[in-house]
């Protein structure tokens, strides 16, 4: 089988759930010519009422999507840009992720919002570069950040056979990525459960999307001075606090690196949960974007305003001397 | 389903009279505290309600809006269950979960009323795809206030709808005024003119007069079963009293009571109930009063929720989260 990429990773997940499900459709813009790839072929193997192109009209095919779903269908709403989001955060979190407990339990609002664009790609300006995953565990909804191939199917998958509105983030750094893979290796992965990449004893690096193949590259480096554990959440909400644990209860020493503003992104919150509720003999750092960060149009200023594997390899350096 | 039939009109009058009653015995029950924060009443709308739910089939969706109460009972909404909502009990349409704000009845098809005016527009086009998606001839329909008709999203589900050919009608309750700003001074053009510029057929018509309602809804409707796409209506109407219960305390002051005085002249339940006989009229007001004694009764027997349920519901999978304090067990 030849080497599979994140992105038709996506492709395939979406492809394959609707062969499975006839209540699955797509819509968004530019996916019948596949803009961002996630949905080529899709239109001649089912056609326009399954591959439903819209105009630019987000909040209004947001919603759309929520009464489709009222209706009984599964949609995957596309969205090409991270802002849009933004647009649409409450038509997602005060619309769908609402509907099940204002009926009291007797609808559910199964949508999947895919944004295969999450982050930074150089020079494409302040309103293209966002990172905003860590809005939606706040506001309760279900989202994932797939960091591998076989993650992003399994992942994507799983979201759109789940019953609650899910949003699937996947970043631009990881889009590229391709792995060795046999049919057998692609199935759903459960939300909610992370993943241990890298077993180690001394420290605990809870990494995000894209940055877990930094993390590891750092743990590789600092392979002869620190024992470093790589984990993924996977799922940022719900997030898997009790492997979280499992892990800190061994290495006692917590780093994270998030691509999340740092006021209120889901590396505050990981601290927070550790520090309360976890074994730590070390104070925990994380390593995020600057507080309302704006990545704008110069390469340079931007890569300054993003989490660094040196700042990684330090943090982890400190920690481990913290700690004695 | 078979098309429902012209209605008789002692049906409608007893439609008016039940959504009339019903909402002033829930301001009791705001007064009384046994609904807790307050309503919006629709007290003077009840005419379109009555002759839009008279031109839907059962199995038809509405979505409706926070001045929802008449058009859930229209639908078919058992009086005591939604008393029960509007009370916050486990007997209520929604459990007790929607409230006054926010109800749904799945059992009659109303699948919800969102705060967010106009928000509802496109959910319902939405509904009303994936229904003919499925080769169904069902139609939705929402209805919103002219509060709505500049919301972008509502706009946004004009084209949608119109472009997808979607069997949804857009009703719009015109009652003068968004909370307590006149239409005159927020809308631009006219409302039907929104429609019209999306190729949707429009029309105003008589907001007090069940028949006028249940006559234009009917087209609309015939419409769209026929695939021939959506269809707006505007209905002139008025609210008798506030925006919201609390203006019995606030007492704001944006309307004349010469307006006022007008509009109550037109009272649908006066209009309709004109066109029965006085007997028949007071045995269908006796029949009401017994039913929503009845149902005022159940609302307040009903059990009330306890607070280890606060997180029942909130994933349809049934999810559960982390409290609000760490656990140090």
């Amino acid at each position: 089988m030849p080497k599979l990429s994140y992105l038709r990773a996506l492709n395939r997940a979406l492809g394959d759930e609707m062969e499975r499900d006839p209540a699955v459709f797509v819509l968004g813009e530019d996916i019948r010519l596949a803009l961002t790839n996630t949905t080529t072929g899709l239109l001649d193997r089912f056609g326009p009422q399954r591959v439903v192109e819209t105009p630019l009209s987000e909040q209004g095919f947001t919603n759309f999507a929520t009464g489709a779903a009222l209706a009984g269908l599964r949609p995957v709403v596309e969205y090409q840009i991270p802002f849009l989001l933004l647009l649409v955060f409450e038509q997602i979190a005060n619309q769908a992720n609402k509907f099940s407990l204002m009926s009291g339990g007797h609808t559910a609002v199964p949508v999947t919002y895919l944004l295969p664009a999450a982050g930074w790609r150089s020079a494409w300006g302040a309103q293209h570069s966002d990172e905003p995953y860590s809005m939606f565990p706040h506001a309760g909804v279900k989202t994932v950040v797939p960091a591998t191939p076989a993650d992003a199917y399994g992942l994507f998958t799983s979201a759109i056979r789940d019953d609650d509105p899910v949003v699937v983030f996947a970043p631009i750094a990881a889009l590229g990525l391709r792995e060795d893979l046999v049919a057998a290796d692609l199935g759903p992965v459960p939300l909610g459960v992370g993943r241990v990449h890298r077993p180690g004893r001394d420290v605990t690096v809870v990494a995000v999307g894209h940055l877990v193949h930094d993390a590891l590259a750092v743990a590789d480096e600092l392979a002869d001075q620190v024992s470093v554990e790589v984990f993924d959440p996977r799922t940022l909400y719900p997030f898997d606090w009790d492997a979280l644990a499992a892990s800190l209860d061994k290495t006692g020493r917590l780093v994270v690196i998030d691509d999340s503003n740092r006021s209120c992104g889901i590396g505050a919150e990981v601290l927070a949960t550790a520090a309360e509720e976890m074994r730590l003999i070390a104070p925990p750092k994380r390593i995020t974007r600057p507080d309302g960060a704006i990545l704008g149009f110069s390469p340079e200023l931007d890569l300054a305003l993003q989490p660094s594997r040196q700042q990684l390899a330090t943090a982890i350096q400190h920690v481990v001397k913290d700690g004695g | 389903m078979t098309e429902p039939a012209q209605p008789l009109p002692e049906d409608l009058y007893r439609t008016i009279r039940l959504i009339r009653r019903f909402e002033e015995r829930a301001i009791d029950l705001v007064r009384s505290g046994d609904i807790a924060s307050g309503i919006h009443p629709c007290i003077g709308q009840e005419a379109v309600a009555a002759g839009l739910g008279a031109a839907l089939r059962r199995d038809d969706i509405v979505m409706a809006n926070h001045r929802g109460h008449g058009h859930l009972l229209a639908k078919g909404s058992d009086p005591g269950r939604l008393f029960a909502e509007l009370a916050g009990r486990l007997t209520g349409v929604a459990r007790g979960r929607g409230g006054s704000f926010h109800p749904s009845d799945f059992s009659v098809g109303v699948f919800g009323s969102t705060g967010t005016v106009g928000h509802g527009a496109p959910m319902a086009a939405g509904v009303a795809w994936a229904l003919a998606r499925a080769g169904s001839d069902r139609v939705a329909v929402s209805i919103f206030g002219d509060g709505a008709v500049s919301q972008g999203a509502l706009l946004e589900s004009l084209n949608l709808a119109a472009l997808w050919k979607v069997p949804v009608l857009f009703v719009c309750e015109n009652n003068g005024y968004a909370t307590t700003l006149p239409v005159e001074t927020a809308v631009a053009g006219t409302i039907t003119g929104r429609a019209a510029a999306f190729g949707i057929p429009a029309g105003t018509f008589d907001g007090m007069d069940p028949e006028t309602v249940f006559t234009a809804a009917a087209e609309g409707v015939a419409r769209a079963r026929a695939g021939e796409g959506p269809t707006f209506l505007e209905f002139s109407t008025y609210r008798f009293d506030g925006h919201h219960t609390f203006e019995h305390v606030t007492r704001l002051r944006y309307r004349d009571e010469d307006e006022v005085a007008k509009w109550r002249s037109r009272d649908p339940l006066g209009i309709q109930g004109g066109r029965i006989l006085a007997g028949q009229r007071q045995r269908i007001d006796e029949e009401i009063e017994a039913l929503l004694d009845a149902a005022v009764q159940f609302a307040l027997d009903s059990p009330r929720l306890r607070p280890a349920e606060a997180s029942d519901y909130l994933y349809a999978t049934g999810l559960q989260v982390r409290g609000g304090v760490a656990d140090y067990a």
